[in-house]
């Protein structure tokens, strides 16, 4: 086995290209308890996808990102553009999850709830009602155009854009009300962006789970590329057990056990949705689904071996014949223990964060153009500018205040109200008393609070201009 | 378009974007037509390491590339489709220039250019602001300062357009009038300020150091008696010797120095200094005089915005109008 060369299992010609034709795939259907997984986590996603935006929140969707307005809804919260670091803690969760889930079983996310692969066993799903499974659906291919072949394909069409098209508005209906966008699709009423979106969307899922496929992950995909790193030899990957199954071949029901157990039904060739031959080791082609372990499993149900010829297992498992306690044991290894440490260190900091988020921004902006002015009583005025954010959903009254100098004060309104959700500049004159021996730049501090809740508090500092001298 | 010096450049542009492309195409074709040897690598088994020629099913090819002796490119092909996208590209690059001004200094199909499409932003935004500025052109400045959202709208407009000079709080600054007062230097009119906005306006106060006894003792006391009018500090005996002075100051500035709003002369017996109070500061410009100017900003704002921030400016001392 050489895991770190790519792979290939053709009929080769004298020559060959650097580019070839690739292959239509028919993964054949499979059951088992890993299919089974993948329906369950389908159903999981896309209830979600499907779902979400139609639950409502407060007399508005429960999750819009409204890019208009720049506002993002999730439930509860209400982010802004500011926000934007709640989005890089997402990824990182992300990226840290799937390293994790990468390292201590393989590409767990690709063969089970990467969209490519979920959409892909829905329009599989589909194909399989019209055209038949994969036997039918070869000859189905291979014949002539008939009616009844351009009917079926037709109506195969017709259910994969039904579905394409209802992703695509769903998909627009995150960043605009979906209660108001399905109306507007069927009354053609649809704004140019929006009906670009839809289209873009519904094309993309029609072409990348109707056709592409298995294309995206070996060739488009980045992530199915760098897994591979996460991979080492204690990880749990898709096996086949060559010292168990080889020599393989066909054997009568009366034979007992003259070679392996590998009965070459190449059930596991069939089912593969990347149309690899898992037999011949690890390759970067295969995304960790699962359905060569099922497809083999009932085999060897049906010829009375015992399962896991191919089964989930490690490298070094595979090698050395370890026990699954054993396996247990080493998935709690160095890189593992880090990868988790990072996963609940960002998920504990962005949950306290976000828990204790005060919806009040305030920025403070000197006047430039005047820096600063005499005025009665020898005092000194500065101006600034307040830019007040509520980022609560009703309006709001706040109170100004401002500390740091002797007799400091605001002189103009210190009651400002910002309308819900949004955001106000407000001009502000502040006065003071110098200090004779303080000159130019004096630190000062404003704090700006909600009249109705003490706890929505913002302090920001700033600078009072003196004169510099005499 | 004539950015260039000479016609010829901009064929030369021309010849060699299209060479390019051509040449990308070209390449991507050729590598299409090209078969190398189905022989597998010869390290790439290395398990294997008999001379004889690779079984392995599981062998890939090579492309007969060798490096530094062993370095081997081994052959993965690429899938067929991939090259039409490269082909798809060199189509779109083409179309793209064309469509666009692209080749040399050809203005392209669509005829597009930033400034033209700036112009038709503006023009859309126009179409869209220009009504709600048409509504409040129809009224008077004075009623459509009691308007709050038009007094919103001004004080936006006012933070963009003014504050750089009269601060955010249009209490201005050395030099630059305060807005929010009722000191007008001029007529006390909403014309008179929607006016200013937008014609702008020059004020002018001459040297006069001759006028005064060209000397620094005659600035003196006229500098002295001016603060004696707006009972600020000032040294008894030299603001009566001052008085007499003042003459020719009163032409303007009128005999009792309440100024005159026709001409905009500042009222010198209140407490507001244009340009600072202090005895120095006046001295400074009998002497030499004073200039102001605030620009015109019709051209820039149109009179719709002019009369929002009219409007604005004049909602700023109505309590001082309406005490």
């Amino acid at each position: 086995m050489n895991p770190s060369a790519p792979l290939h299992r053709d009929d080769r010609p004298e020559a060959r290209s650097l580019l070839e034709v690739s292959k239509k795939l028919y993964p054949r259907a499979v059951s088992g308890v890993f299919a089974r997984w993948r329906w369950a986590l389908v159903w999981a996603t896309q209830l979600v996808f499907y779902g979400l935006p139609w639950i409502s929140w407060n007399e508005r969707q429960a999750v819009l990102f409204d890019l208009a307005a720049r506002r993002f809804h999730i439930f509860g919260l209400v982010l802004h553009p500011q926000d934007f670091i709640y989005l890089t803690a997402l990824l990182v969760l992300s990226a840290m999850s799937l390293f994790l889930f990468t390292t201590v079983a393989g590409r767990l996310w690709c063969g089970y709830a990467c969209p490519q692969t979920v959409y892909t066993e829905i329009f599989l799903w589909i194909e399989r009602r019209i055209e038949g499974d994969r036997a039918r659906r070869m000859k189905l291919d291979a014949s002539p155009w008939t009616v009844q072949k351009f009917r079926k394909k037709a109506l195969k069409h017709a259910a994969w854009l039904a579905v394409a098209l209802w992703t695509g508005i769903t998909f627009v209906g995150y960043f605009t009300p979906i209660r108001e966008l399905v109306p507007a699709v069927a009354t053609l009423a649809l704004g140019p962006w929006q009906a670009f979106w839809i289209l873009f969307y519904s094309f993309a899922t029609w072409g990348n789970a109707g056709f592409l496929r298995e294309q995206v992950c070996k060739y488009m995909c980045p992530y199915a590329r760098f897994q591979g790193v996460m991979v080492d030899r204690d990880t749990l990957v898709i096996t086949y057990d060559e010292h168990r199954g080889e020599p393989r071949g066909a054997r009568s029901r009366k034979a007992v056990s003259v070679g392996g157990d590998c009965v070459d039904c190449s059930l596991c060739v069939q089912v593969c949705p990347t149309g690899i031959d898992i037999r011949d080791g690890q390759q970067y082609e295969c995304i960790g689904c699962a359905a060569c372990i099922d497809a083999c499993d009932q085999v060897m149900d049906k010829v009375g071996s015992a399962r896991g010829l191919i089964r989930y297992d490690t490298l070094n498992g595979v090698e050395q014949g370890l026990e699954r306690s054993s396996l247990l044991a080493r998935v709690f290894r160095p890189r593992v223990l880090l990868y988790a440490a990072i996963l609940a260190t960002v998920s504990v900091v962005l949950a306290l964060s976000v828990i204790s988020r005060v919806p009040l921004k305030v920025d403070v902006m000197r006047d430039r153009g005047v820096l600063l002015r005499e005025v009665k009583n020898g005092q000194i005025e500065n101006v600034y500018r307040l830019m007040i954010s509520n980022g609560t959903e009703r309006e709001r009254v706040f109170v100004l205040n401002v500390t740091g100098l002797a007799d400091i004060a605001i002189d103009s309104e210190r009651v400002v109200r910002v309308d819900a959700s949004a955001n106000r500049l407000v001009p502000v004159r502040v006065r003071a008393t110098p200090d004779p021996s303080a000159r130019g730049s004096q630190p000062i501090m404003f704090e700006i609070v909600a009249d109705d809740d003490p706890d929505v508090v913002r302090q920001t500092s700033a600078s009072f201009y003196l004169p510099t001298g005499s | 378009m004539a950015d260039f010096v000479s016609a010829s450049w901009s064929l030369a542009i021309i010849v060699v974007v299209l060479l390019s492309i051509g040449a990308c195409w070209l390449l991507a074709w050729s590598v299409s037509r090209q078969r190398v040897p189905d022989s597998p690598a010869e390290s790439a088994g290395v398990i294997d390491s008999s001379d004889e020629p690779s079984t392995d099913p599981r062998a890939v090819g090579t492309t007969g590339h060798v490096w530094d002796e062993t370095l081997e490119e081994l052959n993965n092909p690429l899938p067929r489709w991939w090259l039409y996208l490269f082909y798809g590209t060199c189509v779109f690059g083409v179309v793209y220039l064309l469509a666009y001004p692209g080749l040399g200094s050809r203005s392209g199909w669509l005829d597009w250019s930033s400034a033209s499409q700036y112009d038709d932003e503006v023009e859309a935004a126009r179409a869209v602001y220009e009504p709600l500025f048409a509504n409040y052109l129809e009224q008077e400045v004075e009623t459509v300062a009691e308007d709050p959202t038009a007094i919103a709208m001004g004080e936006r407009l006012f933070l963009t357009y003014c504050a750089q000079c009269h601060g955010s709080d249009a209490r201005g600054g050395r030099s630059f009038p305060n807005l929010a007062d009722n000191d007008w230097l001029g007529m006390a009119t909403t014309t008179h300020v929607k006016n200013t906005i937008l014609n702008g306006r020059i004020a002018v106060m001459p040297s006069m150091l001759a006028a005064v006894g060209n000397s620094e003792e005659g600035l003196d006391q006229v500098a002295h008696y001016v603060l004696s009018l707006s009972e600020s500090n000032h040294d008894v005996e030299l603001a009566a010797a001052g008085q007499a002075r003042f003459a020719v100051c009163a032409a303007c500035h009128g005999a009792e120095g309440k100024g005159n709003p026709a001409i905009g002369a500042p009222n010198l017996t209140d407490d507001i200094w244009l340009y600072g109070g202090s005895l120095e500061t006046i001295k400074d410009g009998v002497r030499a005089g004073l200039q102001n100017q605030m620009p015109a900003f019709g051209e820039l704002l149109g009179e719709g915005k002019a009369h929002v921030l009219a409007a604005y400016v004049w909602s700023l001392s109505a309590e001082h109008r309406n005490p």
